[in-house]
């Protein structure tokens, strides 16, 4: 078809209203978010090669991206795990109170990240009601980098499960009946008849929830303490750049945070589509 | 697991329980990824959520009035109110248009609108206030412009305002879109064959069909544009009683070590979030069809 039609940007259609809807779409795209993007890109681009690389290379920068990354690596791979469990509990079991745990995982998308984070900073603190029974055991983790992976594990919670969740639900159980019946054991089951299919499903769910806790602010100030070196995230470096009026530096910071997130959703993007080529559609 | 092979009826109560012996896990095993489950959403998110209500009433009913009642807590719950009375209808309105351009028309570059769209969702948040202080702060791009014409943006409504707009911006549309596409526009043809007005087809036809998915991404966005912390907290400038908003209120006020008036603000918050996933929960429940298609991204 689209050999013999001549090229054409839209096709034609007897609804009204294409070009109000789209250029008011595009207009408000523009103006709050495309625009003020590209200006973070130029003010990072104007401060020039050798200061850009200064900003980049120094110790804290890196420090603070590292946590950033790792720590969103670490409890995106968390949440799949738990993730994972839990849709497949929610989905398999019957229990009391399952609807109102099924409810209850999306709370991380509702309840503000201010709040998280005074309450899970209350709950891991030294004196608090978890971490006061770790105490004894010399285990910190309000204050110091396993805070910052406790709030990121609580933000990307409910991005794992529901993705992963409408898969488990569509697949087709003859299909492990017959693997069961044709004597597999039930781990060997698991592993090569319900997994791959709901792999794509969860390596997405990972790259969400991976995405949220790089860039995660409110849930984790709270409670990591923010040491300089040590328990420092990003966002809150670039906060802190604003603060001392280091324009320049906190756009750097902010670029680099951006390109590098975007390379990784890419790639697995990437990956994805592959996938979906070799298993069929997700 | 030999002796389970007898015919499957599903209908037969007896034949499901020995269903579950050749695809279910032993009992144990489902025991123990249950409390698994459990002990992972106790300790992760239903102990944030009674810390937030134990430590709100910790000093008791009076204290806890006066927390909220006090004029700072009061401004701040109104700028709250405020911006996201503005922010939600302009999302409302873009996320409609831009729903509408995407589902019922065939076009080149959709699918980098919409990824243009959801692009607020991988920025940090505390990016989402950098860039309009880069634009519109004292040494932006417009600063000076601005300052000549004693024009505020930045500590100041508008600021919060377009932070909290950049932030929310793919709410509604992406609840839309998935939804309008699957209704098609067959309904919208016949109603302007006969005669209506394209205005009437759309308020008398396509926001009644859409209206639970449009509803859920409001509730959403709602949501998010009262809750929004890091945004808002780089644009706001903390100034107490003018542009504070209630989670900035609330570090203010956990900063200050005054921890049970924190944790009284952040009580109502909390409460929100509360009526917000219950409502949301109500909805997947009645209109599940409208809005599953949503749940899928």
């Amino acid at each position: 078809m689209a050999a013999t039609a001549p090229f054409r940007w839209r096709e034609p259609s007897v609804l009204p209203g294409f070009g109000l809807a789209l250029g008011l779409t595009l207009t408000a795209l523009s103006l709050v978010v495309l625009i003020p993007l590209a200006a973070l890109f130029l003010k990072a681009a104007s401060a020039g090669p050798a200061d850009i690389w200064a900003i980049m290379t120094s110790p804290r920068t890196l420090a603070a991206l590292r946590l950033s990354f790792l720590g969103a690596l670490f409890a995106a791979s968390i949440n799949a795990i738990f993730g994972l469990i839990l849709a497949w509990v929610l989905v398999r079991y019957e229990f009391p109170g399952r609807r109102l745990i099924d409810a209850a995982v999306d709370l991380p998308f509702a309840l503000p990240t201010a709040v998280a984070g005074i309450a899970l900073a209350a709950i891991y603190a030294p004196n608090g009601w978890v971490g006061s029974l770790l105490a004894p055991f010399d285990i910190r983790i309000a204050y110091t980098p396993l805070g910052v992976m406790v709030a990121l594990i609580f933000i990307g919670l409910p991005f794992v499960v529901r993705t992963v969740q409408p898969v488990l639900e569509e697949l087709q159980d003859d299909v492990e009946e017959a693997a069961a019946l044709l004597g597999a054991s039930r781990l060997r089951t698991i592993f090569t008849v319900i997994l791959p299919p709901v792999l794509p499903a969860l390596l997405t769910g990972f790259v969400l929830a991976f995405a949220r806790a790089v860039g995660e602010y409110g849930s984790v100030i709270f409670i990591a303490g923010n040491v300089p070196m040590v328990s420092e995230i990003a966002p809150l470096l670039i906060v802190i750049k604003l603060e001392q009026f280091d324009y320049a530096g906190a756009a750097v910071v902010a670029t680099l945070m951006l390109l590098i997130s975007f390379a990784l959703i890419l790639s697995v993007n990437l990956i994805q589509a592959r996938a979906r080529r070799r298993f069929g559609d997700v | 697991m030999s002796d389970a092979a007898l015919p499957l009826k599903t209908n037969d109560l007896a034949t499901r329980r020995d269903d579950r012996r050749v695809r279910g896990e032993s009992v144990a095993v489902q025991i123990l990824l249950i409390g698994l489950s459990l002990a992972f959403l106790l300790l992760f998110l239903l102990l944030p959520l009674i810390t937030v209500f134990v430590e709100a009433g910790a000093r008791g009913w009076e204290a806890y009035k006066a927390a909220i009642f006090e004029p700072d807590a009061v401004a701040a719950i109104r700028l709250t109110l405020l911006v996201a009375a503005v922010a939600v209808p302009f999302n409302i309105v873009v996320g409609i248009a831009a729903a509408w351009a995407i589902a019922k028309f065939e076009f080149r570059g959709k699918n980098l609108l919409i990824s243009l769209i959801d692009l607020p969702f991988s920025v940090s948040p505390v990016i989402s206030g950098l860039v309009f202080v880069l634009l519109f702060g004292a040494q932006g791009y417009f600063g000076a412009w601005l300052k000549a014409h004693d024009v505020q943006i930045i500590f100041a409504l508008p600021g919060l305002i377009l932070a909290t707009v950049f932030v929310t911006f793919p709410f509604v549309a992406r609840e839309l879109i998935p939804h309008m596409q699957s209704l098609g526009s067959a309904d919208e043809e016949a109603a302007l064959t006969l005669g209506a007005s394209p205005w009437r087809t759309f308020f008398s036809i396509t926001l009644p069909n859409v209206k639970w998915s449009l509803f859920y991404g409001v509730l959403l966005c709602n949501a998010r544009a009262m809750g929004e912390f890091g945004a808002v907290a780089v644009v706001s400038g903390k100034i107490r009683g003018l542009t504070n908003t209630m989670p900035l209120h609330v570090e203010i006020l956990y900063n200050e070590y005054m921890g049970a008036a924190a944790f009284a603000v952040a009580s109502l918050l909390a409460g929100l979030a509360l009526v917000t996933l219950a409502l949301k929960t109500l909805l997947e429940w009645r209109f599940g069809d409208a809005i599953a298609a949503s749940r899928r991204h």
